[in-house]
C-alpha cells in the first residue's frame, strides 16, 4: 500500500514536471506590440561631412611629403554629427541627432529607431543634414504613402543612391 | 546572505521531503540535479543531431524543413523535434534548481569556489544554445527574437552599422546572417561540453549519469509530453509584418519583455553586474579555510587510498623522497584541498588500538588529528536512566550536536567519511559505548560528495579500510538525513537506542 502510494505520488511529481516545462515553453504569449499600429522604422548609416573642409596643398608643400605619402590635399579626421527629421503630415514625429562613430570620430553615424504610427494614408517627409549647416537640409524627401496596421515601414538612406527612400 | 541561503535551504528541505518520499532518498531528483543537467544536454545533443540531418539551412527552407519534420515524419523526427525543445527548457530548470541549491547548502565558498566559477559562464552558454536555437526555426517567433537580439546587441558601441538592419525588411535579410546562426548553434554546445568537462574537473568521481530508474522516469515523460503536447511552429517569419502577438519560451526568453522597458545599455549593465556578482558570490563573505591535510611520510606506505577517496582530486602520489622502501607518497594539492579529512578515515595507520606512542597516521588533518578523536571517543559517557550509551559520529553539516545528552555523546567530524571504521569497533570493544550511530548528510548529498557513500562501503566490507568482522552490527546504524533534518535525527536515535536496549538485555 505504502509503496503504491509512493508510485502515485512519483508518476504525479513527473507529469506536474512535465506539464511545467510544457506548458512554461510556449505559455502565457506576449503581445509584442499592437496589432492595429504600424511600427516605422528609421534604419541609415552614413558619414556627415568633416569638421573643417579639406585644404588643398601647394605644389611646394606636396614636395615636401615622402614619394610615397603624397597627395593633394590635408584632411581633417573629425567629421560632424548627422541630424535627421521625420514628419508625418507635417507633424515632427521624431528628430534624431547621431555622432560619428570611431574614437576619432571619423566614421560614419549609424541610426537605427522604431516608432508607432497610426496606419492610413499619410504624407511622409525625411529630412537629413549632413554638413552642418543651419538654413537648410541637405536631403529631402517627401512621399504619399499608406501605412497598414500591423505592418513594418520602412525608411533607409543611402546617399549614392540619391537618398531617402521609403517602404 | 546567510539569511538568503537559510530561507532557501528550508524550502529546499520541505520540497526535497515529498521527493524523498516518493523516489526514495537514493533517487532523489534534488540530489541528482547536476547530472540530470548533462542527461538534458545529451538528449537534446543527440536530438539535435537527428534534426540536423532533416533541416535545410536556407532562409526560406528552414522553415519549410521544420514543418516537414513536425508534420510529415510526426512519428520520428517530429517527437525528436520536442524532445529537443523540452530537454533543452529541463535543462534550464535542473541548472537553476542546481545553481540555487548549491548556494543554500553553502558549497560554493572556499575550495568549491572551482565549480562555481566555471558554472557562471556555462549559463551563459545555455542561453546562447536555446536562444540561437529558436533562431533557425525561422517563424514568427525567430523573428522577433532575431530582431529584439540584433537591436539590444546595437546598443553596444562594436558595431560600425546596426546588425539589426539585417532584418529590417524581407529584401535586406541575407543567408550569411543565418549561416551564422547555425555554426553558433552548432559551436555554442560544442563549448558548453568543453566547459561541463572543466566544471566537474576538480570532483574526482563526478556524478554525471543520474540513475536509470531516474533517467528511464524523465525521458519516458518528456516523450509522453512530445506526443501530447509536439513543439510546434508560430507561421513562417515575415520581415514585413509584426509579430504582435509571440508565444514565448519562458524558459529561455522571459528577459525580452525587459528590452520593452528596459532601455538596451541599461539591460548590458543589469546582465554584466549580475554576472560578475554571480561570479564573487564564493567570496561574499571569504570563508575562514582550515589548515589542509598534512603527510606524514615516517608513518605512511604509500598505498594510495588516501588518492584514490579524495573526492576533490587534491592528493597526487610522486615517486618517495624519503629514501623508504615504497613506491610513491601522497602529496597534498592545498588549492583543492577542503579539509574534510576523508584521507585521515581512508589511511590504514589511523587506528585508535595503536598501544606505543601517540597516534600519528600517515595523512590526517592538523586541527582535528586522529588522536583526539580517540581522546572523544575515550571520554567517560555516563547515563543516569541506565539506557544503553550511544556515541553520535555525525558531521559539521548537521545539526546533531543537539542530540548530545545523558548517555549520548555527539563527536563531530568535518565529514563522515574521516572516521576510520577502526573507531567503531574501538568504541563498541573497548565499550566505550553500547552503540554507534553515524549521523551524516543525506545519502548522494554529502557536503564533501563521497564521505557517506565511501563509510557505506567501508561498513559493507567492500572498499578499504573495512570495519571488521567481529564488530556486531546490530549495534551501528547509519542516520543519513538532510542538515536541518533534527526531529527525524533524534527519532532515529531514540529508535536505535530501543533496539539497542533488547540486544544489550540479550
Amino acid at each position: 500500500m505504502n509503496k503504491a502510494i509512493r508510485l502515485v505520488i512519483q508518476v504525479g511529481l513527473y507529469v506536474g514536471f512535465a506539464v511545467a516545462v510544457g506548458w512554461f515553453s510556449a505559455s502565457p504569449a506576449y503581445q509584442y506590440a499592437s496589432g492595429d499600429m504600424t511600427t516605422l522604422k528609421l534604419s541609415l548609416s552614413h558619414a556627415a561631412h568633416r569638421v573643417k573642409p579639406c585644404v588643398q596643398l601647394t605644389p611646394k608643400e606636396i614636395a615636401e611629403l615622402s614619394p610615397n605619402m603624397r597627395r593633394t590635399e590635408r584632411c581633417e579626421r573629425e567629421r560632424l554629427p548627422l541630424t535627421i527629421q521625420l514628419e508625418v503630415d507635417g507633424e515632427i514625429i521624431a528628430r534624431v541627432e547621431a555622432p560619428p562613430s570611431g574614437l576619432w570620430n571619423d566614421g560614419p553615424a549609424s541610426v537605427y529607431e522604431r516608432f508607432e504610427v497610426s496606419p492610413g494614408v499619410h504624407t511622409m517627409t525625411a529630412r537629413l543634414r549632413d554638413s552642418g549647416r543651419t538654413d537648410a537640409w541637405d536631403y529631402t524627401h517627401s512621399e504619399t504613402v499608406t501605412f497598414e496596421a500591423g505592418s513594418y515601414f520602412t525608411v533607409t538612406f543611402r546617399a549614392e543612391s540619391g537618398g531617402f527612400s521609403f517602404r | 546572505m546567510g539569511l538568503v541561503k537559510q530561507t532557501l535551504s528550508g524550502v529546499f528541505g520541505k520540497a526535497e521531503r515529498v521527493f524523498e518520499y516518493a523516489f526514495g532518498q537514493r533517487n532523489n531528483p534534488f540530489t541528482w540535479l547536476g547530472a540530470l543537467g548533462w542527461y538534458f544536454y545529451w538528449i537534446t545533443a543527440a536530438t539535435g543531431i537527428y534534426l540536423y540531418i532533416f533541416f535545410d539551412t536556407g532562409i526560406v527552407e528552414a522553415f519549410a524543413s521544420v514543418e516537414y519534420m513536425t508534420n510529415d515524419q510526426w512519428y520520428a523526427a517530429g517527437i525528436m523535434r520536442s524532445l529537443h525543445r523540452y530537454a533543452s527548457d529541463a535543462l534550464v530548470v535542473v541548472v537553476i534548481l542546481h545553481l540555487l541549491r548549491e548556494f543554500a547548502m553553502d558549497r560554493l565558498r572556499g575550495k568549491h569556489f572551482f565549480a562555481w566559477l566555471t558554472g557562471v559562464p556555462l549559463l551563459a552558454f545555455i542561453y546562447i544554445c536555446g536562444i540561437s536555437g529558436y533562431w533557425l526555426v525561422w517563424d514568427k517567433l525567430a523573428q522577433y527574437i532575431a530582431v529584439a537580439t540584433t537591436e539590444w546587441l546595437d546598443t553596444l558601441p562594436f558595431f560600425a552599422e546596426p546588425i539589426a538592419n539585417n532584418f529590417l525588411n524581407s529584401t535586406t535579410l541575407g543567408g550569411r546572417f543565418f549561416t551564422l546562426m547555425v555554426l553558433i548553434h552548432i559551436f555554442a554546445p560544442l563549448f558548453m561540453l568543453l566547459l561541463m568537462w572543466v566544471h566537474v574537473q576538480r570532483h574526482s568521481g563526478a556524478r554525471v549519469n543520474p540513475p536509470r530508474s531516474l533517467a528511464i522516469g524523465t525521458l519516458a515523460v518528456m516523450t509522453a509530453l512530445s506526443l501530447v503536447y509536439p513543439a510546434v511552429s508560430q507561421g513562417p517569419a515575415d520581415l514585413d509584418t509584426v509579430p504582435a502577438v509571440v508565444s514565448l519560451d519562458w524558459f529561455y526568453l522571459a528577459g525580452y519583455p525587459l528590452l520593452d522597458v528596459i532601455p538596451g545599455g541599461q539591460l548590458w549593465l543589469y546582465v554584466v553586474i549580475g554576472f560578475v556578482s554571480f561570479a564573487l558570490l564564493p567570496w561574499l563573505p571569504p570563508e575562514k579555510t582550515a589548515p589542509v591535510a598534512r603527510v606524514s611520510l615516517p608513518n605512511c606506505n604509500g598505498c594510495s587510498r588516501c588518492f584514490d577517496d579524495c573526492p576533490f582530486s587534491a592528493l597526487t602520489m610522486v615517486p618517495r623522497s624519503d629514501g623508504r622502501p615504497y613506491e610513491a607518497e601522497p602529496i597534498v594539492n592545498a588549492d583543492n584541498c577542503t579539509s574534510c579529512g576523508i584521507c585521515a578515515g581512508s589511511c590504514p595507520t589511523s587506528t585508535p588500538f595503536r598501544r606505543a606512542g601517540p597516534i600519528e597516521p600517515g595523512i590526517e588533518l592538523p586541527d582535528r588529528t586522529i588522536g583526539a578523536l580517540r581522546e572523544q571517543v575515550m571520554a567517560p559517557l555516563p547515563c543516569a536512566d541506565g539506557k544503553p550509551r550511544v556515541i553520535v559520529f555525525a558531521c559539521d553539516h548537521s545539526n546533531a550536536e543537539l542530540l548530545d545528552g545523558d548517555g549520548v555523546r555527539v563527536i563531530k567530524l568535518p565529514c563522515l567519511g574521516m572516521l576510520p571504521p577502526s573507531f567503531i569497533d574501538y568504541s563498541l570493544s573497548r565499550r566505550f559505548a553500547d552503540g554507534v550511530l553515524l549521523a551524516g548528510c543525506a545519502e548522494n548529498d554529502c557536503y564533501h560528495r563521497l564521505g557517506n557513500e565511501w563509510t557505506m562501503r567501508r561498513l559493507a566490507r567492500e572498499r578499504d579500510p573495512h570495519l571488521r568482522q567481529r564488530v556486531p552490527m546490530d549495534r551501528v546504524r547509519l542516520a543519513f538525513l538532510p542538515a536541518g533534518a533534527h526531529r527525524r535525527r533524534a527519532k532515529a536515535l531514540d529508535e536505535f537506542r530501543s533496539a539497542l536496549g533488547e540486544v544489550v538485555d540479550e
